[in-house]
């Protein structure tokens, strides 16, 4: 399995660098791996998408739809691919240590 | 800029004894362009040989899904892994892109050296021209590569296409640049959806996927009625135009007119009295049949445009469902207006009402007609019914009340 690591921190995640052990996910956790997803530095509206996908995620055990984290979050589409380059699914949801989503290639 | 052709990996050619069989017969084969490509390239080597295990195996050895991409776009990259990439390590990754094709396919070859040449830099050099979304598709890279392929794909000026829960790349068939009987300008029209719609292309946020396609004529050369969530298809409005002196012709020539022309129209709208060709205009379903038939002889109305139609998808999910009629004839000037206006309506119901990775189609039929057409404000008339005339469930009257 892969490895990702920051600073001597050792992550086990997926061919697409995904947190493999969700359970040890916590805020550092999402600043490690803010520099893989060009995300420079991690603001209030970076962390209010993080926060809402994460507690969906454990309320749920699953994503949410896209569109349910623009309005939740009151972010238009394009604010959140300012916020996270990659996109919801690839950047948002790799921060907030979430499983890789499935979904429709 | 770096090179994706290592030379180390599996050395050897690998045996292919199953695959070698695909190459026999008259026709072009894969098989042969993928050997081809593997006397430069290691990884389309690596590719002949985990093919060949599917094949004896009888299963794919690609992983299900993988989440790639460049930054700024949600889509346009597939993610492939191996799971056999420890024996074939050079196709351990190999993710697909899909590259927005011209409107019609149109290409300088000086574009496609182009776009070839930036794909042996970056990726395996196999490509697929063209998906069957329509896009050119490249194929096969590693993660590091995608980009600067993305980069140099730009300034060529080319664009990635639509992958995912969102607008997929639109496609059109040659209307009127090369089709005499193309009833609207189905080129322009697939370049302005693209433009319109590059937001929704690249940044998937709908519930599953959505097409676009458009044919110029009902002969619909890219199968936009089977194959698109929304198909726009040229038709026109008035009678179709008769030249009797080239009837006579084909009439000559040794042309059965009325059993092979008159005998296969589906609305049973003509007549050859052996001197001249009668249609009645009012019951033809505009099949193409007669002027495909004798294209010498007759051509489409003068009053031209498209039909909407909504719904078509292929079996992935649920079953396959072919479009059904929403809007009978819009004249061809009107056509981007009046699709910005709907799609914007279709859109914001299906956002409403639609579950994940549920078409538009699916949510029509789970809905029903009705429903949707109460949701995006249409009223319901009988060109959104199959054969109205013969449907138990629709009573027409012959007129009005107060009519004469």
């Amino acid at each position: 399995m892969p490895t990702f690591e920051v600073e001597g921190r050792k992550y086990d995640v997926d061919e697409d660098g995904f947190l493999q052990e969700p359970e040890r996910w916590n805020e550092d956790v999402a600043r490690d791996f803010a520099q893989s997803e060009a995300v420079n530095e991690l603001t209030e509206a970076h962390w209010k998408v993080i926060r809402y996908i994460r507690n969906y995620y454990l309320q749920y055990g699953i994503a949410p739809m896209v569109r349910k984290v623009c309005k939740e979050t009151g972010n238009k589409l394009s604010d959140i691919y300012s916020l996270f380059p990659s996109g919801p699914a690839k950047g948002a949801c790799k921060l907030a240590g979430l499983p890789k989503p499935t979904g429709c290639v | 800029m770096a090179d994706n052709n290592g030379n180390s990996g599996s050395n050897e050619k690998p045996a292919t004894k199953l695959l070698d069989e695909l190459e026999e017969g008259p026709w072009p084969s894969f098989v042969t362009e993928i050997k081809s490509a593997a006397e430069a390239n290691d990884s389309a080597r690596d590719l002949l040989g985990q093919l060949e295990v599917s094949y004896e195996e009888k299963k794919s050895h690609w992983k299900h899904g993988g989440l790639v991409g460049v930054l700024g776009y949600g889509g346009g990259v597939i993610g492939r892994y191996s799971d056999v990439g420890d024996q074939f390590p050079k196709v351990a990754h190999f993710h697909t892109l899909r590259v927005n094709q011209p409107a019609a396919w149109f290409y300088s070859s000086e574009a496609l050296r182009k776009v070839c040449d930036i794909w042996e830099r970056h990726g395996s050099g196999l490509t697929n021209m063209h998906g069957s979304t329509g896009d050119m598709i490249l194929l096969g890279t590693t993660t590091d590569q995608l980009e600067p392929t993305f980069q140099e794909l730009t300034h060529a000026g080319f664009d990635l296409g639509g992958s995912g829960s969102a607008v997929r790349t639109p496609s059109c068939c040659v209307g009127m640049a090369r089709c005499e009987w193309a009833c609207f300008d189905t080129m322009k029209l697939c370049y302005d959806l693209t433009m319109t719609y590059q937001d929704e292309l690249h940044r998937p946020a709908f519930p599953y996927k959505f097409k676009f396609k458009c044919s110029g004529c009902p002969n619909d050369c890219v199968a936009s009625i089977a194959r698109s969530d929304l198909a726009v298809i040229g038709t026109w409005k008035d009678d179709i135009q008769i030249d009797q002196e080239e009837v006579g012709k084909y009439a000559a020539a040794g042309l059965n007119i009325q059993r092979d022309v008159c005998g296969n129209c589906p609305g049973k709208c003509m007549d050859w009295d052996g001197r001249a060709l009668h249609i009645e205009n009012r019951d033809c379903v505009r099949c193409m049949h007669c002027i495909n038939a004798m294209p010498k002889a007759l051509r489409p109305g003068k009053e031209k445009g498209a039909v909407i139609l909504i719904g078509a998808k292929a079996p992935i999910v649920q079953g396959a469902l072919l479009s059904s009629v929403l809007i009978p004839f819009v004249p061809a000037d009107e056509l981007l207006d009046t699709l910005k206006e709907l799609v914007q309506r279709i859109w914001d119901f299906w956002d409403e009402y639609g579950t994940n990775r549920e078409r538009i189609g699916e949510l029509i039929q789970r809905v029903g007609l009705p429903a949707f057409l109460d949701g995006i404000g249409l009223d319901p008339v009988p060109e959104m019914v199959a054969a109205p005339r013969d449907n138990p469930y629709i009573y027409f009257q012959t007129e009005k009340e107060g009519d004469q």
